[in-house]
């Protein structure tokens, strides 16, 4: 039995799934990139190899996605994460149209034609407003972890308004409001509508087909995933494991790749 | 070549520290992105040499050429009418517009918000590294879009011999009488400056020595239609560049010679690129001498670029100016008439512009279209969506990107347009 392997070498987290050559996952791990890209992108598969009880050697082919994956020695191949995103959102929900990614630094919305094709992308400009990292920034300042962001915003009884989404002005922006003594559920509340404003923005020259994906590390955030589902008017699935998309469809294409 | 020029560079003004600089920037870059290329052309060589001596043996050219009563005349925008120029004896050249220099130095003039290429020409000329700027007779500054009109204001300060032309932004009768007028007072600039009277001779010899470069350009664009392309995508579009410096005689030839071996190679079936190399045609604002990053990302990631629909390529060179006329009267029609065809964003409406990119897609067989925006460029910016949305009913799809001269986005780049060629694959 032949598997294989996806790693998502990305801004904040690096990922890595095994599937068997039926695309079934075998394992999979998220892990911090922090300073080194292949150190990073190793530790995921190594953990990921752990949990599916296999050895390095099983792994008939890998691919590697996510901005770091031009250092990722064990790739035969790299795809984008455009690509990948869309056909890990596809296999898992056959019924996609579009997909909204928001990673560690840049967000991104996908269109999918009939078969799980990409038929058009926004990315983000350079700047990360608006992204995981913004979010992480943010959490920082209020004194809050980033997985508390999504159940104090669901509590918060009303909200302020974040007029900016650069990570330098909303942070003092947010000084300002801390300083005003704002409750800090209403505060992030108003980071999220500043969020979901940002990317949802870009799905005004692609549209958004349904049924609409969220993945990335932000769509771990009911918060945001509910702001972005008001905001576009639609009903917004999110993956068990959001972080793992974009492995999950580099694996998928290193079992095509293998069979080709 | 440093050593040689040194003398020369000095008596323009040129600040040599800085300029040094530059030319060291500029050469890694021409090694790292163009002398790296598998499969050139032999006739690139002619190119080669041009760029090693840009700044060189050219400037020599120009001011050996001055010494002897040619002017030379700089200019902005392919609506300055070359063969106006040329029929008095002067030389016309592009001006330094495609890189960031003295940026800090740019800041105390233009707003932050202004396109890299405005920032670029001021930057050359505060850095004091253009030695076309400061050899010139003439600058040639065109009202098109918004950014430049105002900021040749602030030129204005900065060289002492500045000419503003005025252009139309509407295809209308009292447009087109606009750019007549304008020509027309062009024409006498241009005699007051040289001193010599522009007859229909004269007129025609300058219309001949354009239409001639033009007619070449159009022989190499028609050659890259094959597959596999014959060329690349960064050496055509350093091809148009160059255009805009060289000797227009010499370039003809060479441009021509080159045409003669791409003939050749497309017979062998051989090419720059593999067959069946995915294919993609530019359009959008224009891409001066060295602003080869994206065709560069484009073509590192394995796709050819068969066109530009730009004013560095086809935009500027697009239609030939008639020659059949006897007076200088019919020949000045004629040349308002070639140059009224340029579909540059800055007219309203525009809508030439989609279905020459969409002509051009089908001529050179291209699989989707790279539009390229620089940032704070209004009229392309503006024009950007509406043009994607006109270019994808005809199935052809298309990835608009907006960046600038700098470096720091070149990955996310390389995703965009790597994400893209897979789309289209």
């Amino acid at each position: 039995m032949s598997y294989y392997a996806g790693i998502d070498v990305g801004s904040l987290s690096s990922d890595a799934v095994i599937v068997d050559a039926a695309g079934g996952i075998k394992g999979w791990a998220v892990t911090e990139t922090g300073a080194h890209s292949t150190n990073a992108a190793s530790a995921a598969l190594d953990k990921a190899l752990e949990r599916a009880g296999l050895r390095p050697d099983q792994v008939a082919y890998t691919v590697a996605t996510g901005y770091g994956r031009a250092a990722v020695p064990q790739a035969g191949k790299k795809v984008t994460e455009i690509t990948c995103h869309a056909l890990g959102a596809y296999t898992l929900f056959p019924e996609v149209g579009t997909v909204v990614d928001i990673g560690g630094q840049d967000s991104k919305v996908i269109r999918l034609g009939e078969n799980g094709k990409v038929v058009d992308f926004v990315m983000n400009d350079k700047c990360a407003a608006g992204t995981g990292r913004f979010l992480e920034v943010m959490a920082a300042k209020l004194g809050v972890t980033l997985d508390d962001l999504g159940r104090l915003s669901l509590g918060a009884e009303g909200e302020v308004a974040i007029s900016s989404v650069c990570t330098v002005f909303a942070e003092s922006e947010v000084v300002s409001l801390v300083a005003k003594n704002q409750p800090i559920p209403q505060i992030i509340k108003g980071l999220h509508r500043a969020v979901v404003n940002r990317v949802a923005a870009m799905t005004g020259t692609t549209g958004v087909r349904e049924q609409v994906i969220m993945s990335g590390g932000v769509a771990k955030n009911a918060g945001v995933v509910k702001l972005m589902a008001e905001r576009l008017g639609v009903e917004i699935s999110v993956p068990d494991e959001p972080q793992i998309v974009g492995a999950l469809g580099a694996a998928l294409l290193a079992a095509r790749e293998d069979a080709v | 070549m440093s050593e040689d020029y040194k003398a020369m560079w000095q008596s323009l003004g040129l600040d040599l520290a800085a300029h040094d600089q530059l030319l060291e920037v500029l050469g890694q870059g021409y090694q790292d992105i163009f002398l790296s290329q598998q499969a050139r052309p032999e006739g690139m060589e002619y190119f080669n040499f041009v760029m090693s001596e840009v700044h060189g043996l050219r400037i020599k050219e120009l001011i050996d050429g001055q010494a002897e009563g040619k002017k030379v005349v700089g200019s902005f925008c392919v609506f300055v009418p070359e063969e106006i120029v040329r029929a008095t004896g002067a030389t016309l050249v592009g001006l330094c517009t495609g890189a960031d220099f003295a940026t800090e130095e740019v800041d105390k003039y233009l707003p932050r918000n202004t396109c890299a290429l405005i920032k670029s020409a001021f930057g050359f000329k505060l850095g004091k590294v253009c030695p076309y700027l400061e050899s010139a007779d003439m600058i040639v500054g065109e009202n098109t879009c918004d950014g430049k009109k105002k900021s040749y204001e602030t030129l204005n300060d900065l060289v002492p011999n500045l000419y503003v032309m005025d252009l139309p932004q509407m295809h209308t009768k009292e447009g087109k009488a606009l750019l007549a007028a304008e020509y027309d007072r062009f024409k006498k600039a241009m005699e007051e400056l040289t001193g010599v009277e522009i007859t229909a001779e004269r007129l025609k010899e300058g219309i001949a020595i354009v239409n001639n470069r033009r007619a070449a350009m159009h022989r190499l664009y028609k050659l890259r239609a094959s597959d596999p392309a014959p060329i690349s995508g960064l050496d055509a579009l350093l091809i148009n560049q160059v255009a805009f410096y060289d000797d227009p005689v010499r370039f003809t030839g060479s441009v021509n010679k080159l045409c003669d071996e791409l003939e050749k190679r497309i017979a062998q079936g051989e090419g720059a690129t593999a067959k069946g190399a995915p294919r993609l045609l530019f359009s959008g604002c224009p891409m001066a001498v060295p602003n080869w990053k994206l065709p560069w990302v484009v073509e590192s990631a394995g796709a050819v670029v068969v066109g530009e629909e730009s004013c560095v390529g086809e935009r500027g060179t697009r239609n030939l100016t008639e020659a059949s006329g006897e007076t200088v009267e019919e020949l000045m029609t004629a040349i308002v008439d070639r140059y009224w065809k340029i579909d540059c964003a800055v007219f309203t409406p525009n809508p030439e512009r989609p279905e020459h990119i969409k002509q051009m897609a089908a001529d050179y067989k291209a699989q989707g279209v790279i539009h390229y925006g620089l940032q704070f460029c209004q009229p392309y910016a503006m024009e950007a969506i509406p043009v994607e949305k006109k270019v994808e009913e005809g199935d052809l799809p298309v990835l608009r990107i907006d960046t600038d001269y700098s470096m720091e986005d070149a990955e996310q780049l390389k995703t965009r347009v790597e994400a893209f060629l897979e789309m289209i694959a």
